[in-house]
């Protein structure tokens, strides 16, 4: 058996403590760097989300440049990839995915859910989005809407920016920003109250 | 349609196989293990020693039986380990000895 | 090569996997493919050459459109799938 076919487990724990003897990563470093990548969440997205649903202004610049529009909401985006915003439309939808692996808008949406990184989303994704839609998230698209899937494949991390659903006239930022889910920003789901 | 294409076992979209495998929508906790690995990546990035395109290339090196059988963050483990052992960062008689103690 | 958002362009029916260890970020399934292209991404380091430490020059990124029944022969008329893709998998079509 070779090294690296060595139980996982035991493989991360050799690899930790020669990481630590080696001053290369330290008990300290990966606790501070699980902290910062714990504190990304989907509630980042959904801020974005909220203000450009009721700042025109704010949409644009988001759709201009998703990570200077992060940063303005004090998101950490330093040392980030660059940031695709997807504007959904009345008569466009857009699905995000990646084929190849697993790239994700991270640093707005936190961690990538299982399913994201699974080969059956990675496969039928690009394939057939409106049976996926359908089966596994009973998302059904209206008549005439168009299907744009975005396939995560070099540089850029993308998130879509749903449609504000009807009967949330006058709300805040804060209440817009509670409903939106990460699937929302994944194109998976559609925001709704 | 399929297309009889050399394509690599990574390279999922669209792939037969995997077209009618149920997606499991349901949410799953990362786990302390998960953590773990994705915060070293994460380091060996920030201090230049390794790049997400060398840990992407080493993920799809796994022989396609072990890479649909290994979870996400396994894969990352034995990427991870592969390229530290391949660029010298780490040597496989480190690795040995802290199994070892382990 | 340079390509104005528009543009017609053809992906590489190119196979390097075929020829030894590489690491390519252009899907199988739109190889050959013909798209639009939708705007220029930037200039990035290929990631080609970068998965093996190699010196790895600049490439222009592409944000490149296909209409889904046309790869898949099957899938509705006005669907699409766009995906990012270097310059020097493109060809003018």
């Amino acid at each position: 058996m070779t090294i690296l076919e060595t139980d996982s487990e035991k493989l991360l724990a050799a690899l930790r403590n020669v990481l630590a003897a080696k001053g290369i990563a330290s008990p300290a470093e990966i606790a501070e760097r699980i902290a910062i990548t714990d504190s990304a969440s989907p509630g980042q997205g959904a801020r974005m989300v909220a203000k450009a649903w009721t700042d025109p202004a704010y949409r644009a610049r988001m759709l201009e440049d998703g990570a200077k529009a992060a940063e303005e909401l004090g998101i950490p985006m330093r040392g980030m990839p660059p940031l695709g915003v997807l504007e959904d439309t009345a008569e466009q939808h857009h699905l995000v995915v990646c084929t190849l692996c697993s790239c994700y808008p991270r640093a707005v949406l936190g961690y990538p859910p299982f399913w994201y990184k699974s080969a059956g989303y990675r496969a039928r994704a690009v394939r057939d989005p409106r049976g996926l839609l359908a089966e596994a998230w009973g998302t059904v698209l209206p008549d005439g809407v168009r299907l744009r899937v975005v396939d995560s494949t070099a540089d850029y991390r993308w998130m879509v920016l749903p449609l504000r659903p009807a009967g949330t006239e006058g709300w805040d930022e804060a209440r817009l920003a509670s409903i939106v889910r990460e699937g929302d920003m994944i194109g998976v789901t559609i925001p709704r109250v | 349609m399929d297309k009889d294409t050399p394509r690599a076992h990574h390279d999922l979209g669209g792939a037969a196989k995997f077209m009618c495998e149920a997606v499991d929508t349901a949410p799953h906790a990362l786990t302390d293990f998960d953590k773990e690995v994705d915060a070293i990546r994460g380091i060996l990035d920030t201090k230049r020693l390794m790049t997400v395109d060398e840990l992407r290339r080493g993920i799809e090196s796994i022989p396609e039986a072990d890479y649909h059988r290994l979870s996400y963050y396994r894969r990352w483990v034995r990427s991870i380990t592969g390229v530290l052992l391949e660029k010298g960062v780490v040597t496989e008689a480190e690795l040995r000895a802290a199994l070892e103690a382990g | 090569m340079m390509f104005d958002p528009g543009s017609s362009v053809r992906v590489k029916d190119d196979w390097p996997e075929t020829r030894g260890p590489v690491h390519i970020r252009t899907p199988h399934y739109v190889r050959g493919m013909q798209g639009t292209v939708v705007r220029r991404l930037g200039a990035f380091h290929n990631p080609e050459d970068l998965a093996f430490a190699r010196p790895a020059a600049l490439r222009t990124l592409y944000h490149v459109r296909f209409a889904q029944p046309s790869i898949w022969q099957e899938g509705r008329a006005g669907d699409e799938v766009q995906v990012e893709i270097f310059e020097h998998w493109l060809e003018p079509a």
